[in-house]
């Protein structure tokens, strides 16, 4: 039996005049993990935006995890911590240590003793391999171990679904395979992912499915070896062609 | 010239204790009145950045209506205008109780968190929009996002604005005069019409003026270093 976690119906939405998502309609599988690629302004990044509801919808609906986003007086910050999310840019709170950011929201949402979520975010930050920079700052921090700690922060709160927007986009080569290999943890670990990402490495080992995105529409959806091996698509052959060959 | 200084004045007869209870009278008026503007400030210059229109509108409203008014006719509203307004009791209360330090901490602290709170709407807006949706998303609530991460980071960038504002209402205690509260400006008056020694008195008043702010900035530079975010650009080295 599969469970449909996040499902998008007819979803169309606007920036002012821009219609940046045009009648997407698509399903993730609890335990699923879902590459989001396509051309830069494809509408990737927004489309897993409104997942959160970081980004409202103007059509159509979005069900995650049973609830429908659209719906008045749904109770966002209660969704939110079940859908963890990581930002391009990273994001930690800069005034506060690396084990401070992952104990924010279990303190102050969940209720958590500042003891029990202090033995919750070391845990974590051995999970993400580095346990020693707990009372570090994040500017002390560099890149690739930022982007973890922001991965811990957004795992302490156990969510059922993790949205990546670009996570390694931002960072210096060397640092991007220490992120990805997280990634690749918690997808081993059964965790339903959705992944805006340009690794196609990643994508390709890691990914249940590949979905395309060119124009705010959905354009492809495969599985990564037919995706890689025979996209359907011309839009999608050009932009793997373009990716694959520096 | 032939001035002869009388410095003695300061202290011989009732011109110390004048001083002194002049000093303590600016000091309590000026810090009540800062405790409001902050607080005002702060509720006032966070409403204005939100993402819902009527609590913007409001503290617009605010910071327009009572920084655009002087604060001369500010002190003359709430010592002169508003008591009428007030029931009997309470009236007769307050005028047995200080009415015009009230009214002149009332006037400073509005007058002054209407100033404020430009102060921390620009640090609030100067945050990436990106650190408050870091904050939603890990669960936090609009009102926790501001509580908890947009406020504290924006308090820690306007430490040298604040400092500023801070002495101006310090500064502009003095203005409390003119409703009769005795602070350190009244108390100097007093002097000079006591003594006929102006240059005396005045010295006096600008001295401890001076040591006050001179003060006020060590200390929040102090602050200002101890709450320092780690990885921005620091006092110069």
């Amino acid at each position: 039996m599969t469970d449909t976690v996040i499902e998008f119906r007819d979803v169309n939405k606007w920036f002012g005049n821009i219609h940046v998502l045009r009648d997407i309609n698509l399903a993730v599988e609890m335990g699923e993990v879902v590459v989001v690629c396509g051309p830069s302004g494809s509408g990737k990044s927004t489309l897993i935006r409104c997942v959160n509801a970081l980004e409202p919808i103007q059509g159509g609906e979005l069900v995650v995890l049973g609830e429908s986003l659209t719906k008045p007086g749904v109770n966002l910050p209660a969704l939110r911590t079940r859908v963890g999310m990581v930002f391009q840019s990273f994001n930690l709170f800069p005034h506060m240590t690396v084990l401070e950011n992952i104990m924010l929201a279990p303190v102050k949402v969940r209720g958590l003793s500042a003891a029990e979520a202090s033995r919750v975010a070391r845990a974590l930050l051995e999970r993400v391999r580095i346990p020693d920079k707990a009372e570090n700052y994040p500017a002390n921090l560099s890149g690739g171990q930022q982007q973890r700690v922001a991965i811990a922060r957004a795992l302490a709160m156990q969510p059922k679904i993790m949205l990546f927007d670009e996570p390694t986009s931002a960072l210096d080569p060397e640092m991007i395979n220490e992120v990805l290999d997280v990634m690749t943890d918690l997808a081993r670990d059964g965790m339903t992912m959705m992944v805006v990402t340009h690794e196609m490495g990643f994508a390709r080992r890691v990914a249940h499915r590949i979905v395309f995105m060119d124009a705010g529409q959905v354009v492809e959806e495969a599985p990564p070896d037919l995706f890689f091996a025979a996209a359907k698509s011309d839009r999608a052959r050009e932009f793997l062609s373009k990716i694959l060959t520096h | 010239m032939n001035y002869q200084f009388n410095w003695s004045v300061l202290w011989s007869g009732q011109s110390g204790g004048w001083l002194l209870r002049g000093l303590g009278t600016t000091l309590a008026l000026s810090g009540l009145a800062w405790l409001v503007a902050v607080a005002l400030g702060i509720v006032s210059g966070a409403m204005r950045t939100v993402p819902w229109k009527p609590l913007r509108v409001v503290a617009t409203f605010y910071v327009e209506f009572f920084r655009n008014v002087p604060l001369l006719v500010w002190m003359f509203f709430w010592y002169f205008g508003v008591p009428p307004l007030l029931p009997l009791a309470i009236r007769e209360w307050l005028f047995d109780h200080g009415a015009e330090f009230w009214a002149g901490m009332f006037a400073l602290g509005v007058y002054h968190g209407a100033r404020m709170s430009e102060v921390i709407r620009s640090g609030i807006q100067s945050i990436p929009k990106t650190q408050f949706e870091a904050a939603v998303a890990i669960g936090l609530t609009t009102f926790q996002a501001y509580r908890l991460v947009i406020v504290p980071i924006a308090l820690r960038l306007i430490v040298p604005p604040a400092t500023s504002e801070s002495l101006n209402l310090l500064k502009n205690s003095s203005v409390a005069l003119t409703i009769s509260v005795a602070e350190l400006t009244f108390q100097t008056r007093q002097i000079e019409t006591y003594t006929a020694r102006a240059i005396e008195a005045l010295t006096a008043g600008t001295v401890i003026y001076l040591g006050l702010c001179v003060g006020i900035a060590t200390i929040m530079a102090h602050v200002e270093r101890r709450f320092a975010i780690p990885g921005l650009i620091a006092r110069g080295g």
